[in-house]
Order: C-alpha cells, then structure tokens, then sequence
C-alpha cells in the first residue's frame, strides 16, 4: 500500500490519512451496513422473539413461552411436510449431482458442439418456476402427459404421478432434474482447470480410464462436487415455487388433489404465516429449518474435510 | 486422498513436454479420444439434449393449438391455432402483467447492481479496523434462510403501508446483496491498486475512483450482476404472492399462478390459455440468455451461483 508513511512492523499506527481512509470505507459500506441491520439482523431477532409468541397480525404478539416449540414437535403436518422434504432433498441431491457429472463429463469431450450443448441443457434453468410447474403439471399428466405417453410406447404403464400419493414425489423429483443446467455447468468449469499434465502423469503410471477418473478427476474437482452438495441441499430444503403452483393455492385444486404428499416445509410454514396468520408458529418452523440447515451444512463440511482436495494443501 | 494427484501436482514446467515420453493420445485418455468414442459421446449428448428440449418444444406447440389438442399425440402444432395468445390476452392483463416484471426487474436489477458496486469497492480498496470480521458476516448472509427474516420483513412493509404495492419487490436491493458483493469485489481485486492511487495524488475523490474508474472497469461482471437479478425477479413468485393482493400490480410468475387456478385444474380446463401465458413468460427469459449467455456462464463457473 502506497501511503506516504511505510507501515512499520509490529504495531502500526493509524495516520490522519488512514483514519481519512476509514471513515470513506465505512461511507461505501453503509448501504450494507444498513440493509444488514434492518433485514437481516433486526428480523432474525424479531423472528427468534414471535416464535415465542402467537401472533396473527390484528393483535398484539402475545408470549406463550416454549408453546410453539412444543407445537412444532408433536403437529403432524410439520412432520409430514418435514419427511416430504427431506425425501425430496435426499434423491433430488445426489441424482441431480450424479447425471450432471456425467453430461459435464460427456460435454468436456466433444469439442467446438460443447457450446451447443451446454445452452441446451442451461435453458430449463431460464423457465420461470411457474412455467416449469404448469408444464410438468400437463406433462406427468396420467392419461395423456407426454412422460407416461413416452413410458407407453416402452409397454410401460405410467403411473399417476399427480394424483396418487405414492407418485407425486417421484414426479417432483423428476422435474426437479430438468434443471440441472448450473451444476453441469460449475462441473465442466473444474473439469476444464484439471492440469492435463496429471492425466498425461497417470497414463503413463499405467493408470486405466477408472483408474485415472478415480484418482485424478474425481480428486481434482471434489472442490466443485463439495460445493454443489451443499449449495443443491441447502436450496433442496427449501423448495417452494413450482411445487407450490402445481398443487397449492387454490382451495379447489388443493382438495382434489393429495397435496399432503405434496406439502414442502417452506410450503407448509408458507401457509401457517400468510394464509392462517399464525405468525408465531410459522417463526418457531422458519428457526427450526435454520437449525437443521446448519447441522446438515456442518456434517457436510466435516465429511467434506475427509473427501475434498485442495491445491497447494499440505497433508 | 489419492497419491496420484498428490504427486501430480508439481507445477507444469513450459517447455519440458515435448521432450516428455510419447503417450499414446488414446491412452492419455484426456487428449483427443478416438473418433468412434466421439461419435458415441455425442450420441448421447444427442439424446439427452433432446429429452431437455422435448418440454420446450411440447409447450409451444401445445400452446398453438385448439383446446381439444392440446394433449393430442405428436409434436406439431395442428390444427395451427395462434388465436390462443389473443383470447389469453383478452383473458387476463397479460400485458400489463408483462409491463410490471419489466419493470420491477429492471429496478431490482439496477438497484442491487449499483449498491453492491458501491460496497464492493469499499471492501476491495480500503482497509480498515474490522474488514475481515464485515466480509464474514456478507458471506454469512447467504446462508441464512429466507423463511427466517421473511415474516418480519413483511411487517416492516406492512408497518410503512407498502405491502400492495411493487416497492418491496425491488426496495430491499437498495443495500447490496451478498452474492454481488461477493462476485464484484472479487473483480475489483484484480484491478491494480496503483492505477487508482495515481488517480488519487492527481486529486480525484473516492466517488470519482469509483464511479469514473472501478465503473466502468468491471463493466461484465457489473452485466452478470444485473442479468442474474434480472432473471431473479423475472422468475419469482413468492415475493409477489406475499405483497401483492391488487391484480393490476401482478408480475408475470404472479398473473401465471392466478391463470392456472382460474383456467387450468381450478376452471374450465382451458390449457391453451394457460400454455400461452407460460410460453410468453418463459419466452423473454430464453431471449435474454441468449443475449447475455456469456455473462450467465461466467457468473456461474465463477461463482457456484445457483440458477
């Protein structure tokens, strides 16, 4: 840093000109500063405190102590809508992982059509939610949706995938893989900076194709692996929008159809704070879901400091 | 992990590999495969990019056709039926729905854009008491739920009597958002510190270095910032299903939810109506990525940024 008086070691001392300097910085930070007080720290305390209270927005929050917590436990429907989830993160997360990795892998080895490709599997990320919903609604459409068509013309009976309770879950996730476009694309990015030279380094050790996907590729790209694992789980979690438009919203849609198999978490706190006005429970379920983000994120991490490899790590 | 890569990664020497023993390219596996290989990994990526592009190519055709064929067998969109997107537009508000995403989105765009710049260069250029500890806690933003702050941030909209209308939709980008912040420093980082600080002795402000040079220097990445929330706006809904109760104030994914439960499974069946919303939300969408696809490719490779 070029100021005019050299930092000395050890202690420096802060000059007119740094504390000139600080002040600025704090000036260009404001905003955040700002927005972080009123959005982010401000309701994360006023959401803790009316998760001990029940509120319905006409009244004033009245405090129930542990009521809400004791609530959560026992409803249910959060379990369900908890269960549904965490069935949905379970086979969505590692699936979408597993066929991105292989497109990326494919991708990496055609040459000048990989741009071609890539925009093709990039666009369904490009659907609004709402879209992707409305289409795969008709599309798992049990009589005369495209997919039990395509199953029928195999000898395959499709099943009905948004009515029966068994099959509306199987069918999110299928939809859920059709936009998978950002992984395969943060994949082909750390294939793409995987050093010929170990490739090259690892022929000539004699190592196979398996051998060398085993110890040269999967190592080198456990970066992005980790990355997306936790990234796809944290937003798997959290799945609200197209699941909500195909079976949600609309009294008569939600009782024909068996939205209980289909009830997310985010769904089910969705509803208890802005359809029911319960806007204390709906606080006790947003802070129970940070709760287990954070414990799944940190079992992840400590996991991942056993599987990831980073450059320039020391072992 | 693995010994392989461990001994592997010595840094590459220039120079030194065309004296390196020849491998044969086939078995060095990473170099060019043979071409019966090439033919059958494009093969494949032939299918699968057709299985990724049969939903697109189903819903615009059945969205041309009459409401009986709308689930009728086949690709093509017969009998030819256009009408549909003039009876949608007399259905609904569609353009007026189509207007308010516009807008919206552009002011979320420019808005989160324009403040996450401003942040960005207070972390990348100063140093102050506090920066490290200030930048763990934007990147610790990230990992916080929506669902934690969604409820008193609607009562803080609600308890300035904002809630109906589309300033909650866009407001809360006014003060940075920690993905921009995040993807822009790191392109301020990259700029030379002494180019600013000439700037400087010659007597420029901090404004000015901001806005005269770091501006218009991290121009792409200030493009990736503002098409990816752009297309975040475009796409959401629950925001709009929070605030919004006054139809005329929709955004599109907003109108498309309130068409499907009137003319989808909700009403008369009537798909094409609904398919006709749903091409012409998703149409501008696919337009977009294919101006700015290289902005939406590097944000992504370089950030891990969800779609």
């Amino acid at each position: 840093m070029a100021t005019v008086t050299a930092p000395a070691p050890g202690r420096r001392r802060r000059t007119p000109l740094a504390r000139r300097e600080a002040r600025w910085a704090y000036l260009f930070l404001a905003p955040w500063i700002v927005g972080f007080l009123v959005f982010y720290a401000g309701p994360m305390i006023a959401s803790l405190w009316l998760s001990f209270t029940e509120y319905d927005v006409i009244n004033p929050p009245e405090y129930t102590g542990l009521d809400n917590y004791r609530e959560l436990m026992s409803d249910p429907a959060v379990a369900r809508s908890l269960g549904n989830t965490v069935y949905y993160a379970a086979l969505h997360v590692p699936l979408v992982m597993l066929i991105s990795l292989g497109l990326a892998l494919l991708l990496k080895r055609v040459g000048r059509l990989q741009g071609f490709f890539r925009t093709v599997f990039y666009l369904p990320v490009m659907t609004p939610a709402v879209a992707v919903g409305i289409l795969f609604l008709l599309l798992l459409n049990t009589q005369d949706g495209l997919i039990n068509r395509a199953l029928g013309l195999v000898g395959i009976d499709g099943p009905s995938w948004t009515t029966d309770p068994g099959w509306v879950m199987p069918g999110i996730i299928l939809m859920s893989l059709w936009s998978l476009g950002s992984t395969v694309i943060i994949y082909l990015a750390a294939l793409q900076n995987v050093p010929r030279d170990l490739y090259e380094a690892a022929a000539i050790d004699g190592a196979g194709a398996w051998a060398r996907f085993r110890s040269v590729t999967l190592p080198m790209i456990s970066g992005a692996l980790f990355f997306t694992l936790i990234v796809n789980t944290i937003a798997s979690l959290q799945m609200f929008t197209e699941v909500y438009t195909m079976y949600f919203g609309n009294r008569e849609t939600q009782n024909t159809f068996n939205s209980d198999a289909a009830t997310f978490y985010v769904i089910h706190l969705f509803q208890e704070a802005f359809q029911f006005l319960h806007m204390g429970f709906a606080s006790a379920m947003a802070w129970l879901l940070f709760v287990i983000i954070l414990i799944i994120t940190l079992i992840q991490v400590k996991l991942s400091n056993r599987f990831v490899y980073y450059e320039g790590e020391d072992k | 992990m693995t010994t392989a890569v461990e001994r592997g990664t010595a840094p590459p020497v220039p120079g030194i590999s065309p004296a390196r023993p020849a491998v044969p390219r086939s078995a060095a596996g990473e170099g060019r495969p043979p071409l019966w290989q090439r033919v059958l990994f494009v093969a494949a990526l032939v299918g699968a990019a057709v299985i990724f592009m049969l939903p697109f190519v189903w819903l615009i055709s059945a969205s041309l056709r009459p409401r009986e064929y709308v689930f009728a067998p086949g690709f093509l969109p017969v009998p030819f039926t256009p009408e549909n997107y003039a009876e949608a537009w007399q259905a609904v508000p569609l353009l007026t729905w189509f207007g308010n995403s516009v807008v919206v989105g552009v002011a979320a765009a420019a808005a989160v854009t324009l403040s996450s710049a401003w942040v960005a260069f207070g972390f990348a250029y100063f140093r102050f008491p506090g920066r490290n500890l200030l930048f763990g806690l934007v990147l610790a933003t990230m990992m916080l739920p929506f669902a934690v702050t969604m409820i008193p941030t609607y009562l803080i909209w609600s308890d300035l009597g904002l809630t109906d209308t589309q300033v909650p939709l866009w407001a809360g980008n006014l003060f940075g958002s920690a993905f921009y912040i995040f993807l822009l420093r790191q392109f301020l980082l990259s700029l030379s510190r002494e180019y600013f600080e000439a700037a400087r002795v010659d007597g420029a402000s901090y404004p000015q270095l901001f806005w005269k040079m770091a501006f218009p220097l991290i121009r792409p990445a200030l493009l990736v910032a503002f098409v990816f929330e752009f297309k975040a706006s475009w796409t959401d809904l629950l925001k709009p299903l929070i605030y919004l109760r006054n139809e005329q104030l929709y955004t599109l994914p907003r109108g498309l939810k309130v068409v499907l439960d009137r003319f989808g499974y909700g009403g008369e069946q009537q798909w094409e109506i609904v398919l006709a919303g749903s091409v012409l939300a998703t149409v501008p969408m696919i337009i977009l990525f294919f101006l700015a696809q290289r902005h939406f490719v590097e944000g992504i490779a370089t950030t891990g940024r969800k779609g």
